[in-house]
């Protein structure tokens, strides 16, 4: 190492996650106390990064160049951080972070299980850089490929490039960048539009936030090669109206950048010109549908459109548009720096790179990882993600937000990427994988996609408005006790009509959760309907609980737990659930220490 | 209410709908620019900003009803926003939004009649690791719990009656 690793960089984590937990005030915190401290002899730096994807665990403060990281940090450790650790070189081992995986305790967080699985590159800078601090970046390769492409490269040799390295766009349908690029360049017509995609609607999925939060200078690398490539001099970013922090970044990086001649009329004496935009969303999940989204840019209601003729050809104000998502963007500078071989040596043939998928649900490790492309689902709920909650039975894995599906057990080792997600009836969507266990009910999972998208359709396709309402009055009714058999029978072909005779992505793939469902757990349906039960506790008319009088260790926990003192007994001896009192909260459910309590139908009690 | 005396004493703040330029793609902005500035577009906004893009009423009222971001109802001083992503859902966000309902005697899309608290529903706001998450005026509450929830209404009714 040179110089430089006498100075101790302090990296605190200012993601959402951490944000929620007060970790700006950890930061501030540090950055007070060390700046006037005489007994710190080395140089300090203190940076707010952006996201270290286990929010699960946060605060995060890392040390560098001695690779500490500590987990769950509150402000009153701050003190100790830099008497023990900064300043003797100790380290404190009740904030390191616990490896569940190998039950124990971890120094460099790189060697835990939830990162050490993960190749990152979309996310590189992520949680190492100060996001608002533009020589940071620089100086981490930063600003590298756009000097490379606008003095070294023509923009046919860009276009080769990114589609040499076989990189689709990671916003969920998996088009081709390059192929997309290169139609566009094609069309002899200005001025071009390139369009960042930023509405990122997805239940459940977080990546494109954490990228502009926390590394956003690299979107705007990103697409201000691409504007080099197809010759076009206007971008705009359209972020979601939630995303405050993620706006107020953007700007100040698009305003940096600026100054510094990355964005504007020469771009560092090139004679290139581009300069971006932000378009603040209105909150319609329709909109991060491309020609939705370029409707709401014209200042109209976001209503997506046929796409006869493509974007590319007549896209924004039905000029030629190229429009990928956050995370493709973030790709573009590594892969110009590296060349597509060294991309495409990452992942599967046909699935080049990584993806970066956002765990989330009833999982230990919840965060965002980034993961070669075919990654198994298994390695990623169970290797990276430490397993189900509490160590309950895995039951589904939900991926593809609104318009994927469930995927059951039986192909958990099913590898991660476009094809084979498509393979099994579900799909990458933007990357949220929402695990769930035994006490997720597969029906109410349906019914409340259903509701989400019953709300968010535009309403101009009447298979997508009318069928989609359809199916959820149908799926509340299975779930309050009055569904018959044959209404799966119409479930389905209702979901067939809606996917062959909507207008856009939405609609055409609205009935995903339900077919799937359908497929791979219509037991579940059949008990709800048949039985008027609900095995997972969630469908409360179709639910009752019971404690099993033989496993009753007489603890007692339930009837503390109980908010409406319905459940009595005495100390040692089996307790009892009066019905008639319940609320069916189910905190006794999980409160029981060894799962005496159990879940009936709706029948049991009568 | 402060904000519908702030709107009718003051017409000089019509000026929100004036940062732009004439452009039509400013319209979402301009609305957004009013919701921010009073918790919903009243419609004399709707009529300026209508006027002012040269654009017709109905466009106007047409986008303020599409956009989930705008309301045409005033939101309370603290607006709540009960997150119901996947994640959250999973994790019984329902119950945080139900606890909310009793404690406050409102649905999702009132306000309560002191205009202090308003309650929502509102898709995935991509804060999945604390789940179930609210929102309150843009700070985020993770991991709640309806004992957290209870306690946190509390604080805020202090916090006010204290200003």
């Amino acid at each position: 190492m040179n110089d430089s690793s006498k100075k101790k960089n302090i990296l605190v984590c200012c993601g959402t996650g951490c944000l929620a937990h007060n970790s700006y005030q950890i930061y501030e915190d540090f950055r007070d106390k060390l700046s006037d401290n005489p007994n710190i002899t080395v140089e300090t730096i203190v940076k707010a990064t952006g996201c270290n994807g286990l929010c699960e665990k946060g605060p995060v403060v890392k040390i560098h160049p001695d690779n500490i990281s500590y987990f769950k940090v509150s402000i009153k450790d701050v003190d100790e951080i830099i008497n023990t650790t900064i300043i003797n070189g100790q380290i404190i081992d009740r904030l390191l972070y616990i490896d569940v995986n190998q039950k124990k305790r971890i120094v460099n967080h790189m060697e835990a299980s939830f990162y050490k699985h993960q190749h990152k590159i979309a996310l590189r800078n992520i949680g190492e850089i100060d996001p608002l601090d533009l020589e940071d970046y620089i100086e981490n390769n930063g600003y590298k490929a756009l000097d490379k492409v606008l003095f070294h490269m023509t923009p046919n040799e860009v276009i080769d490039i990114v589609e040499d390295s076989k990189l689709r766009g990671r916003g969920g349908a998996g088009f081709p960048t390059g192929l997309k690029w290169k139609t566009c360049q094609a069309y002899d017509n200005f001025p071009k539009y390139v369009i960042c995609n930023g509405d990122e609607g997805d239940p459940g999925a977080f990546m494109d936030r954490s990228i502009m939060e926390g590394d956003p200078h690299t979107v705007i690398e990103g697409m201000i090669i691409c504007g080099y490539a197809i010759d076009s001099h206007k971008g705009f970013l359209y972020i979601r109206d939630e995303y405050e922090l993620a706006r107020k970044n953007m700007q100040a990086a698009i305003d940096s950048a600026r100054k510094f001649g990355y964005l504007g009329k020469d771009i560092l004496g090139s004679g290139f010109e581009f300069d971006l935009e932000i378009v603040r969303g209105g909150g319609a999940f329709v909109c991060g549908e491309s020609t939705a989204l370029m409707a709401s840019i014209e200042g109209n209601v976001g209503e997506p459109r046929a796409k006869y003729i493509r974007s590319v050809e007549k896209g924004l104000w039905n000029q030629p548009t190229v429009l990928n998502n956050v995370e493709t963007w973030a790709n573009i500078p590594p892969i110009i720096l590296n060349g597509a071989d060294w991309f495409k040596e990452i992942g599967t043939d046909k699935n080049t790179g990584t993806k970066v998928f956002s765990l989330v649900g009833k999982v230990k490790n919840t965060g965002l990882v980034e993961v070669p492309m075919g990654t198994s689902l298994k390695e990623l709920v169970f290797d990276i993600g430490g397993g189900i909650i509490k160590n309950r039975p895995f039951k589904a894995v939900q991926t593809g937000g609104p318009s994927g599906g469930c995927i059951p057990n039986e192909h958990l080792d099913v590898g991660l990427d476009f094809d084979h997600l498509s393979a099994i009836g579900s799909m990458m969507g933007s990357g949220g994988v929402i695990v769930m266990d035994d006490t997720t009910c597969m029906v109410e999972i349906a019914r409340y996609y259903m509701e989400f998208l019953s709300e968010e359709s535009c309403g101009k396709c009447t298979t997508c408005r009318e069928g989609i309402k359809t199916m959820l009055d149908i799926l509340t009714n299975i779930s309050e006790g009055f569904g018959e058999l044959e209404d799966l029978e119409i479930l389905e072909s209702l979901g067939k009509t809606i996917e062959v005779a909507s207008l856009c992505a939405l609609g055409k793939t609205a009935p995903n959760p339900v077919l799937t469902t359908l497929e791979y757990f219509k037991d579940e349906y059949i008990d709800h309907i048949i039985n008027k039960r609900c095995s997972a506790g969630v469908c409360k008319d179709l639910t009752t609980y019971y404690i099993d009088k033989d496993m009753c260790i007489g603890c007692g926990i339930c009837s503390k737990k109980c908010p409406v003192d319905a459940i009595t007994g005495t100390l040692k001896e089996a307790y009892e659930i009066h019905n008639d009192l319940c609320t069916k909260c189910g905190n006794c459910f999980t409160a029981c220490p060894n799962g005496s309590v159990k879940i009936g139908g709706a029948a049991y009690a009568y | 209410m402060d904000v519908l005396n702030s709107i009718e004493g003051d017409k000089m703040s019509n000026d929100i709908v004036y940062n732009y330029p004439k452009e039509k793609r400013f319209t979402l902005a301009i609305l957004q620019d009013i919701q921010k500035e009073y918790g919903y577009i009243p419609r004399e906004y709707m009529e300026s900003t209508s006027h002012y893009l040269n654009i017709p009423l109905t466009d106007v009222y047409s986008l303020a009803t599409f956009y989930k971001a705008l309301s045409l109802k005033p939101k309370g001083k603290y607006a709540i926003k009960i997150c119901n992503g996947t994640a959250c859902h999973i994790r019984d966000s329902i119950s945080i939004l139900k606890e909310l309902e009793d404690i406050l005697g409102i649905k999702p899309g009132e306000t309560t009649e002191d205009g202090l608290f308003s309650i929502e529903l509102v898709n995935c706001i991509g804060a999945c690791a604390l789940a179930p998450v609210i929102l309150i005026n843009g700070k985020y509450y993770g991991h709640m719990t309806k004992e957290k929830v209870k306690a946190l209404i509390d604080d805020l009714r202090e916090v006010s009656t204290n200003e």
